[in-house]
């Protein structure tokens, strides 16, 4: 038998839902591979949520919005894009494919540019093949890393920057700047390497105490910026020492409320 | 209802055949006996029609025979038939927010219909979607709220003070608000009005004397607002006058008619440099005041500072109908003087436009199409004479003409102080800086915030016809509300944790309806009738502490997972 992607679609109830709605009343076929769930607005889509399906075995995740300038809550869509851009980035580290999400944007009259999204995304993934995660047994390491990626997405930081996003390009910050796309671009993305690889280290310590140099090994990155993170951790209540082995402490994490 | 929420689940699908729109396709026995496996479906049944009133009392019989309390229709999209379900649901004394539809038709048996087996199958998953969701779902009241049937009126040109007498002459309370010491807008400046040439003072003062006669209505002149407060129904606006009196107004509804300015091109073509480079404006005065000189040659050039690479990309639609008035009004008062028209694109829109067009040709007015990448330029010569030199785009060779007067056509601009009335308002100015209403085709005068509506000029450049068009438009929608009475407002609203704010701010940045504000205990707080329910708030909230009410995050994910097959008992 023939690999059939298993998709989840997040669409707006005003523009794309009825795009689908019409693809339906136009009796236009498409493979029949996406599972619909309605939302009021893309906007309303939580990063967590989206995370949390493609840990649960979803081949691929396809939200869509109405087109720029026509959402019905004036700019959710813009929100939602904002959200996927970071999400995307924060994906690529886990190890799982980031093209597994795709925002795309469907009006009310587009039945036909609906059905051809299902259908482009289905032979998309049909090359791509079977998520890790869709398996009987999930690969541990990047479930490991999408799990990360939800802690991370659940996160005050991440969620800080994206949701001020706007705001700090457009307007400007309490000191009356504007921040250029670029730099909040940058920021951002240092915001998603630390935040993502202290959830690694949190539920890996969470897991079993481990050394500096444990973790170093584990997650294939330099003993010294493993420490970095740790202190930082160590100062928000994370983690701390759970014993010491002559020279060498071990971390566990701590239970945060 | 509240009962509801205490007890488990009690589910019942109702499948729908419609006829042979689904079950010609799907197999609906065997999804029939699939919803039964599924966790807290106490009972589910095949219909013929679900909505036939025979389908309708299946409902209810269920409802009463089974002892549901929460109710799935396995139909059609939601976006038609919902509230018909609904409905029924309610007249059972099931709140109609524990109802969930499955759309196994548009979604599934019309997409594919060449795939019963499939076809089937996906029913099955949409129908344990809906089953998840059912199982989550919570009673929910949407809540009332009376009008004030009042209106404030921001701006007394033709725009406001059209909306204001139509709702005067409805019955409502109307205060016009001001900002300069008399009523009349643009219109005031203005000579004739195109195409049938009537005086634009005559026009006005009609207006003028209805408003001011008119004991529904309330004019403050010289006044601007300070604040704006409250929503739909009850709005209360702090107004100003000049002298620093103040005054609070408690209105139903708003109207935002604050029309546009006049672009000065100041550095352009020699405007204001050379004394005889006027604007078109300008030429109005000239021509309303009689004071026109027997000049060999008038030259106007048309978008002056409109349709630029960037700024002011937009056209400001009334300049080509403007400029071919007043030349030929030029022409008609001195018949010997040549007039010229340099344009870019002269859009003379319409039937009657077009005509008007035409008649200016025939009256000899002449035209030179110039490029933008050419535009003419204007020099001083002798005798007080001007050159303009223009690469004539038809001919492709650039010529020189010299005349007496240059008239620039510029475009119509949003005030400055636009920014701060949207502000207050908490409605939307577009990249152009016109204020933005709520959907380009389909709500063109709301803004996306109710009981606020935009007309005239202060939402794009337009004439004077179209801006009364929108003025009546926009007192027939302000009206609604108004003769009303008493609103449903949404239900689908945020819900503010107190415990998890932080108190950052991010949502009522990013509100796009200013529901969301800061309380004395520096947390979130939603005013809930102002809350449109698009979750956007929720979803970026960086405590988590907002969730949406009939789309919580627990209730998408179930149905996210429920999507992949997990729906645990």
């Amino acid at each position: 038998m023939t690999f059939e992607p298993r998709i989840v679609g997040f669409l707006c109830n005003w523009c794309s839902y009825a795009g689908a709605d019409l693809a339906g009343v136009s009796r236009i076929s498409y493979p029949p591979n996406i599972r619909i769930i309605r939302l009021m607005c893309s906007g309303r889509l939580d990063p967590v949520i989206i995370l949390e399906t493609l840990a649960g075995g979803a081949d691929g995740v396809i939200v869509m919005g109405c087109h720029p300038g026509d959402c019905h809550y004036v700019e959710g869509n813009l929100q939602a894009e904002r959200k996927i851009r970071m999400l995307k980035k924060l994906i690529a580290r886990t190890g799982l494919e980031p093209e597994r999400l795709r925002l795309e944007w469907v009006s009310a009259s587009e039945g036909g540019r609906f059905a051809e999204l299902v259908k482009d995304f289905t032979s998309q993934l049909k090359k791509l093949g079977q998520s890790p995660l869709a398996e009987e047994k999930p690969d541990t390491k990047i479930l490991a890393g999408v799990l990360a990626a939800k802690a991370t997405a659940a996160d005050f930081r991440l969620r800080v920057l994206v949701g001020k996003e706007k705001g700090l390009i457009e307007d400007a910050n309490v000191y009356g700047e504007k921040v250029p796309e670029e730099e909040l671009d940058k920021t951002m993305e240092e915001a998603i390497d630390a935040e993502y690889l202290r959830n690694r280290i949190y539920l890996m310590t969470k897991d079993e105490p481990l050394s500096v140099k444990e973790l170093s090994k584990r997650l294939d990155l330099d003993p010294k910026a493993v420490l970095r993170h740790i202190v930082v951790m160590r100062r928000r209540g994370l983690v701390a020492i759970d014993r010491v082995e002559g020279t060498t402490p071990f971390y566990t994490a701590l239970k945060v409320e | 209802m509240e009962r509801a929420e205490e007890e488990t689940p009690r589910i019942g699908v109702f499948v729908c055949h419609c006829g042979i729109n689904i079950g010609g396709v799907v197999n609906v026995p065997k999804v029939v006996e699939y919803a039964k496996t599924l966790p807290n479906v106490v009972y589910a049944e095949d219909n013929l029609y679900t909505c036939s009133s025979e389908g309708l009392s299946k409902i209810k019989e269920g409802i009463g025979k089974y002892n549901l309390n929460r109710v799935v229709v396995a139909s059609c999209t939601p976006r038609t038939h919902e509230p018909l379900f609904r409905a029924t649901c309610e007249e059972t004394g099931v709140n109609k927010y524990l109802f969930e539809m499955a759309n196994i038709r548009e979604h599934c048996s019309w997409a594919h219909m060449h795939e019963p087996e499939k076809a089937t199958e996906k029913a099955k998953d949409i129908i344990r979607i809906a089953v998840a969701k059912a199982r989550l779902i919570q009673p929910q009241k949407e809540p009332e709220i009376d009008v004030t049937p009042s209106a404030l009126v921001i701006g007394g040109g033709v725009a406001g003070m059209t909306a204001a007498l139509s709702l005067a002459e409805q019955g409502f309370r109307v205060h016009i608000i001001e900002k300069e010491p008399e009523l009349g807008g643009t219109l005031r400046h203005l000579h004739k009005l195109y195409p049938t040439m009537q005086d634009a003072s005559d026009a006005l003062n009609q207006i003028i004397k209805a408003v001011e006669s008119n004991k529904n209505i309330e004019v403050s002149t010289s006044t601007t607002i300070k604040e704006v407060k409250g929503f739909i129904g009850n709005f209360e606006a702090t107004v100003q006058k000049v002298n620093g009196e103040a005054a609070n107004l408690r209105v139903g509804t708003i109207i935002v008619a604050t029309g546009a300015d006049i672009f000065e091109p100041i550095g352009m073509y020699g405007y204001k440099e050379y004394g005889n480079v006027i604007t078109q404006l300008q030429l109005e005065q000239l021509l309303k005041d009689g004071q026109l000189k027997k000049w060999e040659r008038v030259i106007m050039i048309q978008c002056v500072g409109s349709r630029e690479e960037k700024g002011r990309t937009y056209c400001s639609r009334i300049c080509c109908m403007t400029a071919l008035k007043n030349a030929v009004l030029i022409k008609e008062l001195l018949p010997d003087t040549d007039v010229y028209i340099l344009f870019r694109d002269l859009q003379t829109y319409g039937g009657r436009y077009e005509d008007y067009h035409r008649m200016a040709q025939d009256r000899g007015i002449k035209f030179i199409k110039y490029l933008q990448e050419k535009p003419p330029t204007v020099v001083s010569a002798e005798n007080g004479k001007l050159t303009v030199n223009v690469y004539h785009a038809l001919l492709g060779e650039q010529v020189t003409i010299s005349g007496d007067l240059v008239v620039l056509s510029t475009p119509l601009t949003q005030h400055e102080n636009a920014k701060e009335l949207s502000q207050f308002l908490k409605v939307p100015l577009g990249s152009d800086g016109f204020f933005f209403e709520a959907h380009v085709k389909l709500r063109p005068i709301d803004f996306a915030t109710d009981g606020i509506f935009v007309c005239g000029t202060a939402h794009s450049p337009k004439d004077t016809a179209e801006s009364v068009s929108q003025a009546l438009g926009v007192a027939s929608r302000a009206a609604i509300p108004m003769a009303v009475k008493r609103l449903r407002t949404e239900a689908i609203t945020a819900m503010v944790n107190e415990n998890l704010c932080s108190g950052c701010g991010t949502c009522v940045k990013l509100c796009p309806y200013g529901a969301i504000e800061k309380d004395a205990k520096g947390v979130a707080r939603v005013t809930e009738v102002m809350c449109k329910g698009c979750g956007v708030c929720g979803a970026s909230c960086p405590e988590k502490a907002i969730s949406m009410r009939h789309f919580t995050d627990e209730q998408v994910t179930a149905q996210a997972l429920a999507a992949l097959g997990r729906l645990t008992a």
